[in-house]
């Protein structure tokens, strides 16, 4: 599976980070090349194998649905590039 | 001998004697650290915290209540958050953050009495097998055998570098395809993957979930043993936590593995794999042998699609894990143009905050995760890894105890030499490390000599899930027939 332009202009797009047009071609190379190696899977028998879904057989851990932690919004905004009145400042959202 | 390159056996067992001061061996690494920045291993140094944390310790061991990490200076992996000091993962996309909580693996060694000398840099989000990725620029190994400046692998490599450098008594480390056993192996120091929920992930910047586990990088196996202990906890936190008490890891340094089965997978064998590799590992299976372990040929066929399995689900976890960057709750923020709107300012903020390679991997999983693809290769991808964890599952049913392999295909290589490899070059590095990731399985890398160069090479061993204690006392064992006793000439 090779990945043209096109592609790589689109999944560029969806991961949310621009990339200028005369980069593209590059990168596109570079991504069919990635996947080019992953072809090998294809190799292998996999019917009747499930997916692995847990590294360890583990339940995953349940608790009571209570408010455990919180209540520190200064530490919550603290880092933040740009934080208005308690809140996240970003630019306007909708028309 | 200066008191930074004491082991943290020796530094404990001279600490609880009265013979010296955690003060002493703090400044000592201190000036250590000084006299290094060539090696551009530390990223932010943190000589205030640590001589507070050693007089505490000093205070805390007279008491006479010292844990074995009690006054000992270590140097921490910049993807661990540290509050109020610099956590960045070696990426420009967290510049200027300082976090406002510590990671469960720090808080447990500044339980313990540790102490913290400064952050130390890696390949960006941990993802890359030199450090050259590390927004700090390159770290550099302490070998050094021409007049090449030498990589000291990664992504740990400022660990790596740090620990072998006598920089630090001994450093965290994580590893999610081979971060701490491939830069372990190429500068001539010990390093140890837990099973996978051993150590608590909480407040680690994550990379694949599914796979990152962090461990120590030390001096020694029994400083793994001493120093794995004291990061490893059962932790609320962290969901894949495994309700699994922690055991007195050195207590299984037995020296005995008489009676035990080592596995040797012949698919470890690579074509072209070079003689000098072959030799340390023949070698390595003859001292366990002579130490009274059958040495058995066993199988583990996935082996050859491990890589290809682990460059899909890895960038896939990857591209959802930082997704969280987008410019809004920390690091940076691209400047915006007139007009441009929210998807512009995540657009040209990742692209300004991340570097290539964590650009790549970021794609890559955008794209197998996508509509269309998610079956041909992501699913296809965790089918194989079942695969992979059944072939060491069958293993071990086999009654086979440890599994002997290389560590890494080659020995420290050149800084800038891949520059123009393909990416996928790079990623051969991870070749016998990373099955180990993907099968939750715990791994340790011992030094096990030096080639015709003068670079140091590692042995792998691998263990069954949760017997570290074992696994450890197999590496001890090898450690111990192996001798080795070489440390890098100080050319810094």
């Amino acid at each position: 599976m090779s990945i043209d332009i096109d592609t790589a202009r689109k999944v560029a797009h969806l991961a949310r980070i621009a990339v200028a047009e005369e980069d593209l071609p590059k990168l596109a190379g570079q991504l069919s090349g990635i996947l080019t190696f992953m072809e090998q899977l294809n190799e292998v028998d996999v019917e009747g194998i499930e997916p692995m879904t847990s590294v360890t057989p583990m339940r995953l851990k349940r608790r009571e649905d209570v408010v455990t932690d919180g209540g520190y919004q200064d530490k919550i905004l603290k880092n933040a590039p740009d934080a208005r009145e308690g809140f996240f400042a970003v630019p306007k959202v909708v028309e | 001998m200066s008191l930074n390159k004491l082991t943290i056996a020796d530094a404990r067992d001279a600490l609880r004697k009265g013979d010296v001061t955690s003060v002493e061996i703090t400044e000592s690494c201190l000036a250590a650290i000084e006299g290094a920045g060539v090696l551009n291993a530390y990223c932010a140094k943190t000589p205030e915290i640590a001589l507070d944390q050693a007089k505490a310790a000093d205070a805390r061991i007279k008491a006479g209540d010292a844990p074995a990490m009690c006054g000992i200076p270590l140097g921490i992996k910049d993807l661990f958050c540290t509050t109020g000091v610099a956590s960045q993962a070696a990426s420009n996309i967290l510049k200027g953050f300082k976090p406002e909580y510590e990671s469960t693996v720090t808080q447990n060694l500044w339980d313990a009495g540790a102490v913290m000398l400064g952050k130390l840099s890696m390949d960006e989000f941990a993802m890359g097998s030199s450090n050259e990725t590390a927004c700090y620029g390159p770290v550099v190994n302490p070998w050094k055998v021409d007049d090449r400046k030498l990589t000291p692998g990664g992504s740990s490599g400022g660990s790596a570098a740090a620990v072998a450098a006598d920089l630090c008594l001994a450093a965290t480390g994580t590893d999610t395809g081979g971060s701490i056993r491939q830069p372990a192996a190429f500068t001539g120091i010990v390093g140890i993957k837990p099973t996978y929920g051993r150590v608590s992930r909480w407040g680690v910047v994550a990379f694949a979930s599914s796979l990152d586990q962090a461990g120590p990088m030390t001096k020694s196996v029994r400083d793994a043993a001493i120093m794995l202990e004291a990061m490893a906890s059962v932790d609320a936190k962290d969901s894949t936590s495994a309700d699994i008490p922690v055991p007195n890891f050195e207590a299984a340094l037995t020296g005995d593995i008489r009676g035990k089965k080592i596995g040797i997978p012949r698919e470890y064998r690579m074509d072209g794999m070079p003689a000098e590799i072959a030799k340390i590992w023949e070698d390595g299976s003859a001292m366990l042998r002579d130490a009274g372990a059958e040495i058995v040929d066993i199988s583990l066929p996935h082996t050859k699609y491990a890589l290809p399995a682990y460059y899909v689900i890895a960038p896939a976890e990857a591209s959802s894990n930082l997704a969280r960057y987008d410019g809004v709750r920390y690091g940076h923020r691209a400047k915006l143009g007139a007009g441009d709107g929210i998807v512009e300012m995540y657009e040209k903020t990742r692209a300004e905050g991340f570097g290539p390679e964590v650009q790549r991997r970021i794609m890559i999983g955008t794209y197998v995760l996508s509509a269309g693809f998610y079956d041909a290769y992501y699913n296809r991808a965790r089918k194989v890894r079942a695969l992979i964890k059944r072939d060491f599952e069958i293993a071990f049913a086999d009654g086979i105890d440890a599994i002997l392999t290389p560590a890494t295909p080659s020995s420290a290589f050149g800084l800038g030499e891949m520059k123009d490899a393909d990416p996928v070059e790079m990623y051969l590095n991870d070749v016998f490390t990373v099955t180990v990731n993907l099968a939750g399985l715990p791994g340790i890398s011992v030094p096990a000599g030096l080639d015709s160069k003068g670079l140091p090479l590692g042995l792998q061993l691998i263990g069954r899930p949760w017997a570290e204690g074992d696994l450890l006392n197999h590496a001890y064992v090898l450690e111990k027939a192996v001798g080795f006793a070489a440390k890098p000439d100080k050319w810094w």
